[in-house]
């Protein structure tokens, strides 16, 4: 019982997101491959070899699969996807962009955001925005799913011992081509995207103490959001702004700074997983939202918590 | 230039979601529904499309029960030349979804197909670039700026880190993401106009689809979201939780 | 130049009254010359914004339907049992015998009804008659023409910026003209008080009253559901600093309705609604119900209850005023769903009867003041006319005695005349004179907060438009309402709408629009008459679904 999992890398490593997707895939198996797609990807192959856990490596390099597009990259997991009883990939846009076609190539469906594994055959994933949680079984001969990373261990350890297996590329389906990419690194991940959102409200005084957040951002990777309250004070500029009015975010870890708990923004942060509240009032309403609560001066712990939190 | 747009009907995501007392599936009984906001996107985009010239007519599908036609109707509103219903039982998953929107594809045989980027009740993610698949069409998922030139499309898309720009030989898929566009307001002229307008109705059986799923949703759940504000007494208290109870970081 | 589009009859309001005279309308027309009739309402659909309690009589319903049984109208339970509570106490409660209560809360054959969920039936029935409704569209202004007559309304524009200024994607309103416009916007409609000023319709009326219901949906424990049970309750918490009383109604599916009405006459400056509504859960006569329960649904909306003395005029030129927007509500019975059902069907039939005689409308349809007057809602709300003046007037007990004799005895034909000719805002006394209350905090079990409350009622405005609480004087708030009352909208509005921040040492009145449940208190209470609520763009509100 094989199962094969969708290596996402930029050449010189592993994507993280693909340790946790091979983390999960030794939920159902022990026998994992992975496949590695790309145009110069040695030192991925190098990278992947030494890892616990996967026992052979399916290495495709082609000009094709420098930047691969979703068509090619989906006609190659296809063409080998039925040895499998299962195709594997974390969820992010690279994965999210291909294999539904997958799917579809082998007449099979394809479960998404799987947070648990609970059988072979049974999936746990999140709905409506997070806000509830679906268990489903699937008779397919081919599970094709993919895995939220932060729900899985990261695979690590240095077992190694894959076989490396060489692939032949397919032709370019030629139905589209890359014409450009602009990636903005230094930026912050969008608010309604984030996985880590660390917002302001009033509480937090002046443009000044933002900064504070900004460290902390920083330090997570973090988007910074803030309380209509805050934009209104002229801390922060508007799109910034979360809540009914500005933007929706459901991020793993939102972290709130000096802000009350209004329903407005409250419920522009409903569906984050964890919510921490920070704030020197005891009785603030955000209390009630919160999974947990540091009744505590801002300006004195988020030094601490800077130094001290590591994703 | 024919644009097939598909849309979807869902809760409004702005109520909070109900789940029935056995847990078996969500509640959706005197609920508010609307067209999904990707898919309203996605038609807003084909209706620019219209207005700019670069697309003649605009049809309308969504797949599901008989109530869908209300949110058909709105996409009459607001600006769609035609619709059609594909009649089924619930709610198919998304790879019959697709395969009962190829069928329509052929028939109509669209030079651009936009669906939104996901439904926010599955939150799947899934159905348009299926149907290119199935197509053999090229894609461009989470659009955020279609341009038509001739027989391409170029697509930017919203990318983890930045933004890619694909082209793409028309037929093609776009699914559509958050920036595109705001959708415009359906004015009560239009409103009117549209309850009159004729929904072509399919039935899923006569287009000769498999429509028997392979998934079924043993349990749904609310997260029991009453968030207990467990107090924590200090940063390492706060960080310890954070990583090994909440597993977050 | 605004687009135009013509009814025969325009109705604003997609509630009870708005409903049933469409319907009404189309039956009248049915094999004979139909009529072209629409309805507005600003709700995103039909219920989003309903909210009653309900005991409903079915009454109305059925003359307008008779096989509403075979229709599937959602009255799906009867009042099996009825229970009256005097709550001396926080700890202690008097069950009041049957034989000490006024015939008009006896309830055995009423159904306990979800307002929202009827709206939705009388849509569906209206449109299967082809009756046009719209919702999501707001009547925004009222539409006169050359000679001062009634001929429409003009919708609110969509799409507009926080200073007023269109964005793109703006939709200007339209004129939505018919030969005749029914006001159905329910308790302080913005139009109809327009419309009452205009007109000078209650120049020979007392003033209007009015009280704040507060509803909460719960699931509770099925041990300890009796669906069919009513109960009512008086005394504490308000304890005569306002009259009004709560509610628990045990209605299907493991679920009751819990509130508490409050009449908003009351004079204490510290007087807080929504506190006193959650505070009231407290009490075991109800919290032993509650317990173990889970609330689903909140949210609140004033009554208009001033009843026989204070109804206004009710035709003008070119329009009339229906339901809860006219004051029809039985106070006597706590019920208005059946008298704004019988309004809603008289207006049509007169209308009707003007229209498909060829008539070119804007006329004063007498013939529905009429026949209002020879109906069976105008014997009841005669016959209540002293009810709550006389609680005004005497307080619980001697009040509460005078009415079980009045209406069992007497059946409301003592020939007596009680009135209360002084308007609701202007019986608050300065805060100095008042005697503070202290509500206790909430345990987030029985009772929560006003932001967690105001999220179960599914609220959501556009943030990006503009403000539709208007002052008119904005330095009263702080210069004067709060050194004389406290400013009493911090307490009084029931979805956290009004804040004073502090900043910098400076104080700040803050409008969070966004919270607004539509309920009209603010409206209604001010002591300086400052707030004017105007419909927000249409589709906002609450989204009620099964209030």
């Amino acid at each position: 019982m094989a199962i094969l999992i969708i290596a996402e890398h930029d050449n010189s490593g592993l994507n993280e997101a693909t340790l946790h997707a091979i983390g999960a895939g030794t939920k159902i198996s022990n026998d994992v491959h992975l496949l590695i797609a790309g145009d110069g990807c040695a030192a991925v192959v190098e990278q992947a070899v030494a890892l616990d856990g996967v026992t052979k490596i399916l290495v495709a390099e082609a000009e094709i699969y420098a930047d691969p597009l979703a068509e090619n990259m989906a006609n190659l997991v296809a063409s080998i996807g039925n040895k499998y009883t299962h195709i594997v990939a974390s969820s992010t846009a690279f994965s999210k962009n291909f294999l539904p076609r997958v799917s579809a190539l082998l007449d099979v469906s394809l479960i998404s955001e799987v947070v648990d594994i609970e059988a072979e055959d049974i999936f746990l994933k999140p709905i409506y925005s997070g806000s509830a949680t679906a268990t489903i079984q699937s008779r397919d001969p081919i599970k094709v799913i993919t895995v939220r990373a932060t729900a899985f261990e990261a695979l690590k350890g240095n077992g190694g011992g894959a076989v490396v297996e060489s692939l032949t590329a397919l032709d370019d389906m030629s139905v589209s081509k890359v014409v450009g990419n602009h990636f903005v690194p230094s930026l912050r991940p969008p608010l309604p995207s984030a996985r880590v959102v660390i917002a302001g409200g009033r509480g937090v005084g002046s443009v000044e103490n933002f900064l504070l957040l900004e460290s902390l951002g920083d330090k997570l990777g973090a988007a910074i959001g803030a309380t209509r309250a805050a934009v209104d004070a002229g801390f922060v500029e508007n799109d910034l702004q979360i809540g009914q009015t500005g933007k929706v975010v459901a991020p793993d870890l939102y972290i709130a700074v000096g802000i009350s708990g209004a329903i407005q923004h409250t419920s522009g942060i409903k569906d984050s997983k964890t919510i921490v509240a920070i704030n020197s009032d005891p009785d603030a309403p955000i209390f009630q939202t919160s999974d947990y609560v540091l009744v505590a001066d801002f300006s004195e712990v988020l030094p601490e918590l800077i130094q001290k939190i590591q994703l | 230039m024919k644009a097939l747009v598909a849309i979807k009907r869902v809760a409004d995501h702005t109520v909070t979601v109900r789940i029935k007392s056995d847990n078996s599936n969500v509640d959706l009984s005197d609920t508010k529904m609307v067209i999904n906001p990707y898919c309203e996107i996605a038609l807003e985009e084909a209706i620019q499309q219209k207005e700019s010239g670069a697309i003649s007519e605009v049809v309308a599908v969504s797949v599901g029960e008989n109530l869908c036609q209300e949110q058909l109707r709105a996409a009459l509103a607001l600006g769609a030349d035609r619709a059609i219903h594909i009649e089924t039982e619930g709610n198919p998953e998304p790879l019959i979804i697709a395969k009962l929107l190829a069928k329509v594809v052929e028939a109509e045989r669209p030079q651009l197909i936009i669906t939104g980027k996901q439904s926010v009740d599955s939150d799947n993610n899934q159905t348009g670039q299926m149907l290119a698949a199935l197509l053999g069409m090229g894609q461009g998922t989470f659009a955020s700026k279609i341009v038509i030139e001739g027989n391409t499309a170029l697509v930017t898309r919203e990318v983890d880190g930045g933004q890619q720009t694909v082209s793409l030989t028309l037929p093609a898929v776009v699914t559509a993401d958050l920036t595109l566009n705001k959708p415009r307001y359906a004015s009560l002229p239009n409103v009117m106009k549209a309850k009159r307008k004729p929904i072509e109705r399919l039935q899923a059986e006569a287009l000769g689809v498999d429509v028997s799923s392979r998934t079924r949703v043993i349990r749904t759940e609310t997260l029991g979201r009453q968030r207990v504000g467990v107090k924590v007494t200090s940063v390492d208290d706060l960080v310890n939780k954070l990583k090994n109870e909440a597993r977050v970081i | 130049m605004r687009e135009v589009l013509e009814f025969d009859v325009v109705i604003v309001g997609g509630g009870p009254a708005g409903l049933s005279a469409a319907c009404r309308l189309m039956q009248m027309g049915e094999d004979k010359r139909a009529l072209t009739v629409c309805v507005i309402e600003k709700g995103a659909e039909i219920g989003a914004h309903a909210l009653s309690g309900a005991v409903m009589e079915s009454r109305a319903l059925d003359e307008l339907f008779p096989d509403w049984r075979e229709k599937g109208a959602p009255l799906n339970t009867q009042v099996s049992q009825d229970e009256t509570f005097w709550l001396k106490s926080e700890h202690s409660a008097w069950r009041v015998p049957h034989t000490f209560l006024p015939n008009g809360v006896r309830n055995q054959g009423n159904y306990l009804v979800s307002q929202g969920k009827l709206c939705r039936w009388l849509a569906e029935q209206a449109e299967r008659l082809g009756v046009e409704i719209f919702t999501g569209f707001t009547a925004k202004e009222l539409l006169f023409n050359e000679t001062n007559v009634i001929s429409g309304v003009v919708t609110g524009d969509m799409g507009l910026n926080t200073k007023g200024k269109p964005k793109p994607g703006y939709m200007p309103g339209i004129e939505l003209r018919g030969k005749y416009t029914l006001f159905a916007e329910g308790s302080r409609g913005h139009l109809g008080k327009q419309l009452i000023e205009h007109y000078e319709l209650a120049r020979n009326a007392d003033a209007q009253h009015y009280s704040l219901g507060l509803k909460e949906l719960w699931e509770i424990d099925p041990k300890l559901h009796q669906q069919g049970l009513a109960i009512h309750n008086f005394g504490w918490p308000l304890n005569g600093q306002s009259n009004g009383g709560g509610f628990l109604y045990f209605t299907e599916d493991s679920q009751v309705a819990v509130g508490l009405v409050v009449d908003l006459d009351y004079r204490n400056a510290y007087l807080s609604p929504f506190d006193e509504f959650q505070r009231m859960k407290h009490h075991s006569t109800i919290a032993r119900f509650l317990q173990g329960g889970r609330r689903i649904s909140y949210g609140a909306r004033t009554l208009t209850k001033g009843g026989y003395h204070s109804l206004p005029k009710l035709i003008f030129p070119g329009g009339l005023l229906i339901g809860c927007e006219a004051g029809l509500l039985n106070i006597a019975k706590l019920k208005g769903i059946h008298t704004a059902m019988k309004s809603g069907m008289l207006a049509a039939e007169s209308i009707y009867i003007e229209v498909s005689g060829g008539c070119k409308g804007g006329q004063e349809l007498v013939s529905y003041s009429e026949n209002l007057r020879q109906s069976w809602v105008y014997d009841e709300l005669y016959s209540a006319r002293n009810f709550s003046a006389a609680i005004h007037k005497f307080g619980y007990c001697v009040g509460g005695i005078f009415n079980v004799i009045d209406q069992n005895v007497f059946r409301g034909k003592l020939p007596l005349m009680i009135r209360n000719n002084q308007e609701d805002h202007a019986q608050l006394m300065p805060i100095a004179q008042c005697d503070a209350i202290e509500y206790p905090k909430p345990d987030n079990i029985l009772s929560f907060d006003k932001a967690s409350s105001i999220y179960m009622s599914n609220v959501y405005h556009d943030a990006d438009q503009p403000c539709h609480l208007h002052l008119s004087d904005s330095a009263i708030p702080l210069a004067s309402n709060l050194a004389d009352y406290g400013e009493p909208a911090l307490r009084y509005c029931p979805a956290a709408v009004y804040n004073i921040v502090e900043e910098k040492n400076e104080r700040r009145f803050v409008i969070e629009a966004q919270n607004c449940i539509h309920c009209k208190t603010c409206d209604i209470k001010d002591p300086a008459k400052n707030i004017t609520w105007v419909p927000p763009e249409g589709g906002g509100g609450p989204v009620y679904s099964k209030m």
